[in-house]
Parts: structure tokens; C-alpha cells; sequence
């Protein structure tokens, strides 16, 4: 499988994206410049990474959905292209309208950088399929704003359509407000487009998938993935 | 030259936890007089137009687009001839 995961001044997790799916999953990639105004040839799936995309200037991702190499992977998704937005990723992402809603300030104030549990509500998406009857994940997150917000009708619409692919929920599973890190509408912590081929997500997967870090959670989301791309 | 200047806040339905904090700072200084405290951005554009209508049509647009996130922020403009 073939995936392009983009980089714009101040992106920080590209490189580790790229190291897990090239180097752990063996898969090809290719980097993907932000004034690039197509993506590459052949593309199953864009990664749009963590980091500050141009410093977060104005809003978490405001100026990053305006590039040039945005536009291209609005088409893609539009075509039904598989996108994968994590962190800053996910704000860019809902800034381009890919995904409903915003991500504001985190209720503390706080840059919080830790392990969170993951309740995962669905286990038949695209980027959940292959977790071996595991529900419960542990990812990092580091963001100073993950707190998902929406109107009403918005979070109605995405409890209904199954689209709240993962809530913050503590160690055995429950999703409770002590659980909640950041202060996120209804615990959220990454949701789907209404063709569930975009993904939206602030903790990250590729911070935790080698044996080596201690944690290979966020391995069988990427595995998943691969696995759902493998059967189309 | 037009001047447009632009006030961007979170909508009242949406959480401000730096007004929240900031209010707070204002209370424990003793001016217990505050009630509540949104933050927002205040951005000054300078720019050419045929007229004020037609440079707030644009102004406008800039907003929705761009400026302000339409999901979680309310802006209000003004614009006036430079001086």
C-alpha cells in the first residue's frame, strides 16, 4: 500500500508516521510538501501528521487547509480517498471542513503530553478492524487544544451515524468525566466522515508502535488500515 | 485605502477556558465586579476597495473564510476610509 503523508513548516510527527509505516510496516510512502498541488500517483491512504503547522498562527490548522497540497486531498477524500488526520491533522482537517465540528483550548489550559485510554466504539471501521477483541487502547496524546467541540446537532448526528470512533474513557473501559484529559464534548477523541473513510483523531498512534516504546497500541490501528486497504 | 477592523470571539455556546482564567486572575486582584471575560483577536486589514460596501462585501468573505471559524467563533467588522 502506498501512503503520502504531508509536511507543512512545522509539522513534527511526519517523520515518525513515515517511520512506522516504512520501516515497521514495510509499506511505501512518500513525503508530501505543502505546496505540492497534487499528491503523488497511486495513493491509498493521506496522513496528515501531528505537529504546528505554520505555527499554529490565527487557529490550529487555519492556514495549513489553505495550501495548495490541501486542496488536492480535499478531492482525494471527496473521491472517497482514505485520510487519516492526527493532532494537528485532525484540526486541519475539521478547519477544511473534511470533519464537523472544531478543537478548542483544552479546558485546563495545559499542554497535556501522556498516556490516555481509548474506548473504541466501533470495531468494524476501517482503522479498527484488526484490534484482537481489544476495546480498550492506550495512545499517547500531546496537544494544548483537543477539546472537540460541536453544536448539538452535530454530536446527535455523529452518535447516530456511528461516526465517534474513539472516547476517552479510563483503564477499564469507562468513559467518565475523570477520564476526560481535555475537557472534549462527550469525551471525544477521534471521529469519521459520514463515508467513514476520514478519520480525525488527537492521540497518536505512531508514538506508540514498537515493542522497543513500550506500547504497540497504536500498531493496530495502522495494521487495521492496511488490512481494510488490503481488502478493497 | 479602507481600514477594516475585526473583532473574532468564541460563540457564547462555546467554552473560553483563557476568559475563564483571565476573569478569574481579575477576581482574586479584587475586582469582584467582574462578571465574565471573553478573549478574542482583534485584527486591523488595510485595503483597497471601490467602496465601503463593496470592500465589507470582501471583508466579509475574508471572515467566513478565513479569519474566523464560523463553527466555534461570531466576528463583527467595521470599515472606514484610511486617514
Amino acid at each position: 500500500m502506498k501512503f503520502a503523508i504531508l509536511e507543512f513548516p512545522g509539522s513534527n510527527c511526519d517523520h515518525d508516521c513515515e517511520w512506522v509505516l516504512k520501516s515497521v510496516l514495510k509499506q511505501k510512502t512518500e513525503m508530501v510538501w505543502h505546496q505540492d498541488s497534487k499528491l503523488p500517483s497511486g495513493v491509498d491512504c493521506v496522513v496528515v501528521p501531528g505537529g504546528f503547522s505554520y505555527g499554529d498562527y490565527l487557529r490550529c490548522g487555519a492556514i495549513a487547509r489553505f495550501s495548495p497540497v490541501m486542496q488536492a486531498v480535499a478531492e482525494f477524500a471527496k473521491k472517497g480517498g482514505m485520510v487519516w488526520g492526527i493532532c494537528n491533522g485532525f484540526q486541519i482537517l475539521t478547519e477544511a471542513g473534511l470533519l464537523p465540528g472544531a478543537l478548542i483550548r483544552n479546558k485546563s489550559l495545559s499542554f497535556i503530553c501522556k498516556d490516555v485510554f481509548l474506548k473504541v466504539e466501533r470495531a468494524d471501521s476501517l482503522f479498527t478492524n484488526r484490534l484482537g477483541g481489544k476495546r480498550v487502547l492506550r495512545i499517547p496524546i500531546a496537544h494544548g487544544e483537543g477539546n472537540y467541540t460541536c453544536s448539538p446537532e452535530v454530536l446527535e448526528g455523529l452518535r447516530q451515524d456511528r461516526r465517534i470512533l474513539f472516547r476517552y474513557c479510563d483503564e477499564s473501559g469507562a468513559v467518565t468525566p475523570a477520564a476526560n484529559p481535555n475537557g472534549a464534548l462527550d469525551n471525544i477523541a477521534g471521529i469519521l466522515s459520514e463515508n467513514g473513510r476520514v478519520l480525525g483523531m488527537m492521540p497518536h498512534p505512531e508514538r506508540a508502535s514498537e515493542a522497543v516504546l513500550g506500547n504497540t497500541d497504536g500498531k493496530l490501528l495502522f495494521e487495521s488500515a492496511l488490512n481494510a486497504l488490503s481488502r478493497a | 485605502m479602507f481600514i477594516a477592523k475585526i473583532h473574532v470571539t468564541l460563540k457564547p455556546s462555546v467554552l473560553d477556558p483563557q476568559g475563564v482564567a483571565v476573569s478569574g486572575a481579575l477576581k482574586n486582584m479584587g475586582y469582584k465586579e467582574v462578571e465574565s471575560l471573553r478573549l478574542g483577536k482583534y485584527m486591523e486589514l488595510r485595503l483597497e476597495g471601490k467602496d465601503k460596501a463593496a470592500v465589507s462585501k470582501r471583508v466579509d468573505a475574508m471572515c467566513k473564510k478565513l479569519l474566523a471559524n464560523v463553527v466555534i467563533e461570531r466576528y463583527e467588522f467595521s470599515v472606514e476610509k484610511a486617514k
